[in-house]
């Protein structure tokens, strides 16, 4: 079995059918419990007291704001590299809930970042990057929206999902080449000494599978409805030339 | 049952309501799309095969 079959909308389908109620379920599990451990039962930190609990919703907001655009480069090339239609109404679909992801990461992290650094926003490379990355969501979207041709569509965002990824991979790594800022380095590492303290790094681990399952969700969720709509104009096509 | 959040009360509780609300938009909207796309696709099969 060869994981191009799933390229095959009818087999997509069927996969998707399957995965998708546990995905949601699973989701809807891993966010309750972790968002519930971590708003309830874990202790202030003795630097930033309560804030420290914006950390189960902006880190993995964050993650997946820029996973997702790197979800969509892949699923991008292939469209360029082997023409899956899949492939490419994937990364249509993904890409709102990108916007959600970053718009919640921005969010959260102007909030926590007016009492911890006493401004709302700072032009440091992290929050700048990752600001600018929100906006190539944007205009990922409406470009898609503005070609009326679906193919086209596809080559052209295609192009601009590959110039973004320079941003996602700034908005990760930019503490890393610039040594200034006012943003904290990563949150998690696998070098455990850089880590946060267990006692958040557990219900931070469950909120980010949460996630990351509500993701899966949401995508195959997203791409089903966009392979739906294609097959839906066909056939209206189709209907008036009959 | 509620913990003591202290001075920033504000900022954590609005920080969770902004992400929920956002949370709960994209799924609503995604589920709102795939049922007109579902409607809109039966409708179509349905008058091609009557």
């Amino acid at each position: 079995m060869s994981l191009w079959e799933y390229a095959n909308p009818v087999k997509f389908m069927a996969l998707s059918g399957r995965i998708l109620p546990w995905a949601a379920w699973l989701s809807g599990i891993c966010l309750v419990v972790g968002l519930i451990w971590g708003f309830f039962f874990t202790p202030d930190d003795f630097r930033q007291g309560s804030t420290v609990k914006i950390i189960y919703l902006h880190v993995p907001s964050a993650l997946m704001a820029i996973n997702i655009w790197m979800m969509m480069l892949v699923t991008s090339l292939v469209w360029i590299i082997r023409r899956h239609h899949v492939s490419a109404l994937a990364a249509k679909a993904a890409a709102p809930i990108g916007v959600a992801m970053t718009l919640i990461a921005l969010i959260t992290g102007a909030i926590w970042g007016q009492p911890m650094w006493g401004t709302w926003w700072a032009w440091d490379p992290r929050l700048t990057s990752f600001l600018i990355l929100f906006l190539f969501y944007l205009g990922y979207i409406a470009l898609w929206a503005a070609i009326e041709d679906n193919d086209t569509a596809a080559d052209l965002t295609s192009i601009l999902c590959l110039v973004g990824s320079v941003f996602a991979v700034l908005s990760r790594y930019a503490v890393n080449f610039w040594n200034q800022g006012l943003h904290q380095g990563a949150s998690l590492s696998l070098d455990k000494e850089k880590n946060v303290a267990d006692v958040f790094y557990f219900p931070l681990l469950v909120c980010i599978a949460g996630f990351v399952l509500l993701f899966i969700a949401l995508v195959l969720l997203r791409t089903r409805t966009e392979i739906r709509a294609r097959r839906a104009s066909a056939l209206l096509a189709r209907e008036r030339m009959a | 049952m509620m913990p003591d959040l202290g001075k920033y009360a504000d900022a954590v509780l609005g920080a969770y309501a902004a992400s929920i609300v956002l949370l709960i938009a994209i799924v609503a909207l995604s589920i709102w799309q795939a049922r007109r796309t579902k409607a809109a696709l039966d409708d179509v099969e349905k008058r091609r095969n009557g």
